[in-house]
């Protein structure tokens, strides 16, 4: 063969290339095949909801009370009482998970303690939320005699959250490069200072970000209010923000479409799928903060 | 009652886990004056300075036997290890720019330090940048991030911090790694400048650099010292010990 024959047949495409890139394009197709996938449940979801709910959908609904045995009115004191109960959880779970992941990432060395430590953390974020519930149960409503109450479900909750956030802030913190806190510590900031000045103010917002998607899990969740504080019906007047007191149980919004939608004959179909669409709004749209915040922060990186 | 800014180090080991990083090093450090420590990678010389500010001592799994006594005085024993370590200061061979702008870069150790007088700052800034030849190409941009500069500003920066705090012990490691040749002589009349006032350990894979500003040089080879002595010697062709001869003209490292 020629020289000039050679160059000529070096970028020619071989039976090889050719396979190759075929194996290339179809595997690209299934991947994206299967990411699109992804969104037909969350599509057909949302736009069945909203479809059967419209008749019921309306700002009436959101603010009055239930009516003739749940079966007209709205679903006011199960809203507020949601909003109770994920307030109250995060009171507790947010200062508590927050500092520990700071202890267990920033302080912490590598021992038998924080191993046993972070084993229990893992393995209680894998307990199922029926469980929790059970041990709330046990815990708060019966051994701590706080009876059932937004304050027994808000502990169930917080128990519940706590250790997802605590795995988060030590995701959040570990990705600002060690070389910052040996450069701070270089420079004789103590470990805190170097916290306070540098890693907190660079994790902030994967730590929000954390909290804020266990506040839709702790909004979403039944089971474990199911036994230590939400209550089939309360007596609340119309748009009032401060019905209940923390010893008191209250209505929720995962417990009441679990009720109307089991327990009670005869509720309009309409008004079911309107209670799921309001708890999916305040779950969208608490996610809907978290990817802003999320967005805004990448954003603006600093390295 | 000796001189501030000197350095005594006597029968130093430090190990991580079972290896060891530096075998019974004893060194006198007099105050003032460029001490240069040379040797091959791998031969503690990093170690080295993290014993001295005792930032060692947040390595994980680093066990050190053995004293240092800066201005006469144990390391150990001093319980503000913070005030210590702003005694020294320490520039690494990466630049670490912190993420905040460069004037909060610079006025960082002073600040934690306490200090927080605007005057009093800007000046510190102002100085630290000049002896670290940056302030021309920031003057006018102090505000902007530290960690969008390039890596050789980046690396001044890092120089700038270290002096911001008016340490007596700049310890620099291998500091012309990320500069160019025209900043690295730049940096280097700095030091000779800056040795009047303080004690200056360079630590360098570059002989020819240690040669240049050395007053004293110090050979490290696994974990030991070969030699010390004056530069000028070490660097003769007959500086009295073979391993010293054949790494300073290139045989082996």
């Amino acid at each position: 063969m020629k020289n000039s024959d050679k160059a000529k047949n070096l970028f020619a495409a071989t039976e090889l290339i050719n396979r190759k890139l075929r194996a290339q394009r179809i595997v690209k197709w299934i991947f994206g095949a299967m990411s699109i996938m992804i969104l037909i449940p969350l599509v057909v979801l949302i736009s069945c909801l909203i479809i059967r709910a419209w008749p019921s959908l309306s700002w009436d609904f959101i603010t009055d009370v239930p009516k003739q045995g749940m079966r007209s009115g709205g679903i006011w004191p199960a809203l507020v009482g949601t909003m109770y109960t994920v307030t109250f959880s995060l009171l507790v779970a947010v200062p508590v998970g927050v500092m520990a992941g700071i202890y267990l990432n920033e302080y912490a060395r590598d021992n038998w303690f924080t191993r046993i430590v972070n084993l229990a953390v893992v393995n209680l974020a894998g307990v199922p939320s029926i469980v929790h519930a059970l041990f709330g149960l046990g815990a708060f409503v019966a051994f701590a005699g706080l009876g059932k109450s937004i304050l027994s479900a808000s502990l169930t909750l917080a128990i519940m959250t706590l250790p997802v956030i605590i795995v988060s802030t030590k995701e959040a913190l570990l990705a600002v490069p060690a070389t910052f806190r040996m450069a701070c510590w270089n420079l004789g900031a103590s470990r805190w200072q170097t916290i306070r000045s540098i890693v907190l103010p660079n994790s902030i917002g994967g730590i929000l970000t954390g909290i804020i998607l266990q506040v839709c899990r702790a909004a979403g969740e039944t089971a474990p209010i199911m036994f230590t504080g939400a209550v089939f019906f309360k007596f609340v007047r119309r748009g009032d923000l401060f019905p209940y007191k923390p010893t008191e149980q209250c209505m929720a919004l995962s417990y009441h479409l679990h009720t109307i939608s089991t327990q009670v004959p005869g509720v309009p179909e309409s008004m079911l799928y309107a209670t799921a669409v309001v708890l999916l709004g305040f779950v969208l749209a608490f996610n809907t903060i978290a990817i802003v915040l999320r967005t805004r922060i990448r954003n603006r990186k600093k390295w | 009652m000796p001189e501030t800014g000197s350095i005594e180090i006597k029968n130093l080991t430090v190990r991580y886990g079972s290896k060891i990083a530096l075998d019974d090093v004893s060194l006198s450090i007099p105050s003032s004056g460029i001490y240069a420590i040379i040797g091959p990678a791998n031969s503690g010389k990093t170690t080295l300075l993290k014993s001295i500010n005792r930032t060692i001592e947040i390595e994980v799994g680093a066990s050190v036997k053995g004293q240092i006594f800066i201005d006469g005085r144990n390391t150990k024993r001093i319980r503000d290890v913070y005030g210590l370590r702003r005694k020294i200061g320490m520039v690494f061979p990466l630049p670490v720019g912190l993420p905040l702008s460069i004037y909060d870069n610079v006025a960082y150790a002073p600040r934690i330090a306490g200090k927080h007088a605007k005057r009093e700052l800007n000046e510190i800034v102002e100085r630290s940048l000049r002896q670290a030849a940056l302030w021309d190409e920031v003057k006018d941009r102090l505000k902007s991030l530290g960690t969008m500069l390039s890596g050789g500003q980046q690396q001044r920066l890092t120089i700038a911090r270290a002096l911001s705090h008016d340490p007596e012990i700049l310890c620099l490691d291998e500091f012309s790694i990320a500069v160019d040749p025209v900043t690295t002589m730049r940096i280097e009349d700095v030091l000779v400048e800056l040795k009047k006032k303080m004690t200056i350990i360079l630590v360098t894979n570059l002989v020819q650099q240690a040669r240049r500003l050395g007053d004293l040089t110090c050979f490290l080879n696994m974990g030991k010292v070969v030699q010390v002595g004056e530069t000028e010697k070490m660097f003769s062709d007959n500086p009295g010990n073979q391993l010293t001869y054949d790494y300073v003209h290139g045989v082996f490292g």
